[in-house]
């Protein structure tokens, strides 16, 4: 077999389980285009009445964060206790806020 | 990098499993964690692709609608199975490519069990209520490993397995409630399932190579001994629900331990089937690598029309 030749690319799948929820990544599978990996995506995810919906995104187009960069893309957030409701300091008479 | 980093990234890596964190693909990883779970989880995967077949053999002489359509579905999810495997095993940056080339190439391995025939429909019973009653032992524990995309992917198997366990032991209950010759049946297939179940859980720990590394990654929680006394402990009784005999006179419940003693298991038989020699190997692969070949034209016919209709729609746009 020539190994220049083209395979199947592959697809991640994200499933509605129901109406109100959003679509959650299920994983992934190989197909041809597009309307086959619903199809494959239908059998392969939701044999047991899993989903509503299902979308399917070819893996290539994802762009992913890199681990590495974890330091400066989430601490920030860490040392901003102001951002939760905790940070203030209310007297117990307000009671519900 | 230096080896005093590599070192150090080895350190936080190990501690971060110890503290039950999961592992993502593209989290760094030392090589060999990777090496370990591309072997194991592509193992999983052929070891479900492979099990299709015993099954496929009695689809379409299935004593009635029913028992035929419970069958096609669990062959069915065993399919799904096999592809929740590859595409966890996909992360890992092997393609499938390379995996089939592996199974095809008998370079990887799969369970030896899917090496003995299936000559009653008996063997359908046998086979769902012991075959993946083990699996289901070996199984559960993974629901809680550390590489990330595996432990999910055994989650939705765990949950879709106990089906196959109960319509097997279905199976075996209707026969041993029915004649002379179908409870012979039933008898006949644990005789000959039995032992491969056992084996199925692994060498005793004493031969067993991995476990130490593969607990510490929680690629193994429990010991093949413990696992196979477990599964042990809990067939038993259900085969004396059946009224069934198993096939070890040495079989016989100890009060002190509380677990079943059992007898030798016969490990040459074990290795010889894992080396290739069982009664089905050669089917079985022979059958796996005709049904890839025979379909590759359907493949490059269905990638040739993906094309053609982008080229269309391309041309339509502009």
């Amino acid at each position: 077999m020539e190994n220049t030749k083209k395979n199947w690319p592959l697809w991640e799948i994200f499933v509605r389980s129901k109406n109100g929820l959003e679509h959650r990544h299920f994983g992934s599978l190989h197909a041809a285009d597009a309307e086959m990996a619903l199809e494959n995506a239908r059998d392969v995810y939701t044999r047991r009445n899993e989903g509503v919906s299902i979308w399917v995104v070819e893996s290539k187009h994802i762009t992913a964060s890199n681990p590495a960069d974890n330091g400066e893309l989430f601490e920030p957030a860490q040392d901003k206790v102001y951002r939760h409701p905790t940070f203030y300091d209310l007297p117990d008479e307000v009671k519900h806020m | 990098m230096s080896e005093k980093e590599v070192k150090n990234l080895e350190e936080i890596f190990e501690a971060r499993i110890a503290r039950d964190e999961k592992i993502e693909p593209k989290d760094w990883m030392p090589e060999k964690y990777r090496q370990t779970h591309i072997r194991q989880i592509s193992q999983h995967a052929h070891s479900e692709i492979i099990g299709m077949l015993p099954e496929g053999n009695w689809i379409t002489r299935a004593p009635s609608l029913r028992r035929k359509a419970a069958l096609l579905a669990k062959v069915q999810d065993e399919a799904g199975h096999g592809l929740y495997l590859y595409s966890a095993c996909e992360t890992l940056g092997v393609s499938r490519d390379e995996l089939y080339e592996q199974l095809h190439s008998g370079k990887a391995k799969y369970s030896s069990i899917f090496n003995y025939p299936t000559i009653t429909w008996a063997d359908m019973g046998a086979i769902g209520w012991l075959v993946d009653g083990a699996a289901i032992i070996n199984q559960v524990p993974l629901c809680n490993t550390s590489f990330g995309p595996y432990a999910r992917a055994m989650v939705r198997v765990c949950k879709e397995e106990s089906f196959h366990q109960r319509q097997g032991y279905e199976i075996m209950l209707t026969l041993c409630r029915g004649t002379e010759e179908q409870k012979a049946m039933a008898q006949d297939a644990l005789n000959r399932w039995w032992w491969p179940s056992l084996m199925m859980l692994g060498p005793t720990d004493a031969e067993s190579v991995h476990t130490e590394q593969s607990m510490k990654w929680k690629l193994k929680r429990k010991s093949n001994d413990e696992l196979r006394q477990q599964f042990i402990d809990q067939t038993v009784p259900q085969a004396d629900l059946l009224g069934l005999t198993i096939p070890d006179p040495d079989l016989k419940f100890n009060e002190e331990t509380g677990h079943y003693d059992f007898g030798e298991i016969d490990w040459d038989e074990f290795w010889q089937v894992v080396k290739g020699h069982g009664p089905c190997n050669k089917e079985r692969m022979s059958a796996r690598v005709n049904a890839w070949n025979n379909g590759e034209w359907v493949r490059d016919a269905a990638m040739a029309y993906a094309e053609k209709n982008e080229k269309r729609k391309v041309a339509k746009a502009s």
